[in-house]
């Protein structure tokens, strides 16, 4: 793990020795579609529910059930190499009727593509979707506020807990769009909650998730922190 | 974790030089015959020697933080054996208030993300706003926004520098490095009348055009400011203090900085040549002839490298815009997102029409979605908006550079010393306001 490293220059796979260049004129509709959806096609036939181009970028919808193995697909085959996991994100509309979105922004950097794969979940149903941390690490922080912002169960996740919300937080998943933009509970009731919370709670070993180093600590100070103690101010 | 030996030629830049003029030598580390001068990684996790772990708390009220992180720390005596960050102390739900303003009214959102790069951030969402309503900016705004980009660029790597220095407690450069920021901030409320908010940008073109004489002064800031990189390279590039706290440290090679999604210089230090500007570029940007530095160590010291590095390539940028800026209209000629002019709108019924409408009901974009991503001066900065045909967006996403770094500190940090937290978490570069949006 230790340097120099080799140099990795993004582009280095793409043969069509094309400089990128500012894109213009960009049609809403239409354009030429990203080769790997028509790879996707090929390869996944079933999953695949449609493939749009919308401002030059390609969208793939994909089955909810099989979006792991295709993103897994998408990131080991040497024809497609999507190694670098831009961002993802959820989109719900407002026509409660239409399904919630989840988004995955993939880029290639060997082939300098861009992809975006999106999955449809129906909101009768829980809204669960493999978790993608076992390919990209970087999906680690992005699915936690996925999950915190629109309440989306990442499944396989290995810590799923909210991030830019506090623990605590009980009034639901900030960016649905059934969330009011105020909250849901009124000034007076987040105040009253807020002092009424137990600060210490913020401070225990469940919140640290440090579970498995808890077995190594001296018995005095395991007795401290399961009384609740603070561990650090 | 292997003992990582890499030489780096150590002097000092402030005292005395040798008979031969180069700056005298300061071994760091001596050999027992008195030649090599090598710096050593530090040592990995120590023998337990009685198996207490003690647990630390840093922030989020604590400066070297740069912001409300709070970082909860395992320790093994003074080694770090896992480390938990904790963020969200300054959400304030960006996205959601987004989702209820037109287009134009987000702009000012997007100073106070990320508040070192706002004005990057505000020609960033308008390229995202303009795709979604398939405007092409004009020539000359989009060198404007080239040159504005850059400025920003410049404050927030100086920034960077100033508080990193501090932290690993060199107080000098943070000066040089805040004074020619505020040449930069001067040049900025010239322009816009603004210095840290700057709200410059409109969907279809610029608030404002540079005023007269303003290009003087831009090439007056070309011309002066890389003696102040010198000066501050001179100081701290061969530095032994510098080089000892910053060298082998948070090393993410390229395949982990990949995987993490790591961006900008951080991506760059190890080695891997990804710059949003090369190639997946915007605002004609591979036009320009600029190199984009690379590091080989992906450590704190390369970080630090391809900073310095930036900063002159950014230079080069806009002395380059400088001379090729065009004449012409800054705001495109489109009645459906550029207010028509005043005296029109008194005068013409058409004119009022559109005026009227673009107030009371804002610029509408067609169905669709963008994600349009920037080269800001911490990585990919991605907005992505979706569109149902209203003038507001179903849904703004932020991509932020800094949350995605960040979220690898845990995997940086391990088997370093305490001390040694806050030299990585500084060449991290984040800013809490657009992690916790």
């Amino acid at each position: 793990m230790t340097g120099p490293f080799q140099i990795e220059y993004a582009g280095s796979a793409d043969t069509s020795a094309q400089v990128p260049a500012t894109p213009r004129n960009v049609p809403n509709r239409g354009g030429p579609v990203n080769p790997s959806a028509t790879d996707l096609r090929a390869k996944f036939a079933a999953a695949i529910r449609r493939v749009d181009v919308v401002w030059n970028e390609t969208n793939v919808y994909v089955a909810p059930e099989a979006a792991l193995d295709i993103i897994r697909w998408l990131h080991d085959d040497p024809s497609q190499r999507y190694d670098y996991l831009a961002d993802i994100t959820a989109v719900e509309y407002r026509d409660l009727e239409q399904p919630v979105e989840v988004v995955w922004h993939l880029r290639s950097l060997p082939y300098r593509r861009f992809l975006r794969v999106k999955a449809q979940l129906t909101k009768n149903r829980p809204l669960e979707i493999p978790s993608v941390w076992s390919i990209y690490k970087s999906a680690d922080w992005l699915e936690r506020e996925c999950y915190d912002m629109f309440g989306i169960k990442f499944v396989g996740h290995p810590d799923l807990r909210r991030i830019l919300m506090w623990e605590q937080y009980r009034e639901g998943f900030p960016l649905r769009k059934d969330f009011p933009l105020r909250g849901r509970f009124s000034r007076a009731e987040q105040l009253r909650q807020a002092l009424a919370a137990n600060p210490e709670a913020r401070y225990s070993m469940e919140e640290l998730s440090i579970a498995d180093a808890f077995e190594d600590l001296p018995t005095d100070m395991r007795q401290r922190l399961r009384g609740g103690e603070r561990t650090g101010e | 974790m292997a003992t990582q030996k890499r030489t780096v030629d150590v002097a000092l830049s402030t005292t005395g030089l040798d008979a031969e003029g180069r700056p005298q030598r300061v071994p760091l580390v001596t050999a027992t015959d008195g030649s090599a001068v090598a710096v050593e990684a530090p040592p990995g996790i120590e023998p337990d020697l009685d198996g207490e772990h003690m647990l630390i708390n840093i922030g989020p009220q604590h400066p070297a933080t740069h912001g409300v992180l709070r970082l909860v720390l395992e320790l093994d005596g003074e080694t770090v054996v896992r480390c938990i960050p904790h963020v969200g102390y300054l959400h304030c739900g960006f996205e959601k208030i987004g989702e209820y303003r037109q287009y134009n009214q987000i702009i000012p959102w997007t100073d106070r993300e990320d508040y070192l790069n706002s004005i990057g951030n505000n020609c960033a969402f308008a390229l995202g706003a303009e795709r979604l309503f398939g405007i092409d900016v004009t020539p000359r705004c989009t060198v404007l926004r080239v040159m504005a980009m850059e400025l920003s660029r410049i404050i927030s790597h100086l920034v960077w520098l100033g508080t990193t220095c501090i932290d690993i407690g060199a107080f000098t450069p943070f000066l040089w490095a805040f004074q020619e920021r505020e040449n930069v901030y001067n040049l900025l409320e010239g322009w816009v009348g603004a210095r840290l908010t700057t709200s410059a940008t409109r969907v279809g073109g610029m608030a404002a055009d540079i005023p007269d004489g303003w290009l003087d002064g831009l090439r007056n800031f070309v011309r002066t400011f890389p003696k102040t990189i010198d000066e501050i390279d001179r100081m701290l590039t061969k530095n032994g203090i510098w080089v000892g706290r910053t060298v082998g440290l948070g090393v993410m090679s390229p395949e982990e900085a990949v995987n993490y999604g790591l961006s900008g210089p951080m991506v760059r230090a190890s080695g891997v040549a990804y710059d949003v500007r090369k190639d997946f570029p915007y605002l004609d940007y591979e036009t320009y002839d600029f190199d984009v530095p690379v590091g080989t160590n992906g450590d704190v010291y390369d970080r630090y490298l391809v900073r310095m590095e930036e900063l002159r390539q950014s230079v080069r940028i806009l002395a380059q815009a400088a001379d090729r800026l065009p004449d012409g209209p800054v705001n495109v000629d489109d009645p459906r997102v550029i207010l028509p002019p005043k005296s029109k709108a008194t005068s013409e019924m058409e004119s009022m029409i559109h005026h009227f409408k673009l107030v009371m009901e804002g610029p509408r974009p067609p169905l669709g979605e963008a994600y349009v991503a920037i080269e800001s001066p911490k990585g990919e900065k991605g907005y992505y908006m979706v569109s149902d045909g209203t003038s507001k967006p179903v849904r703004w996403r932020i991509r932020p550079p800094s949350f995605v770094n960040l979220s690898a500190i845990s995997k940086m940090v391990e088997g370093h010393l305490l001390s040694d937290v806050i030299a990585i978490n500084a060449s991290i570069d984040i800013v809490m306001g657009e992690i916790d949006r």
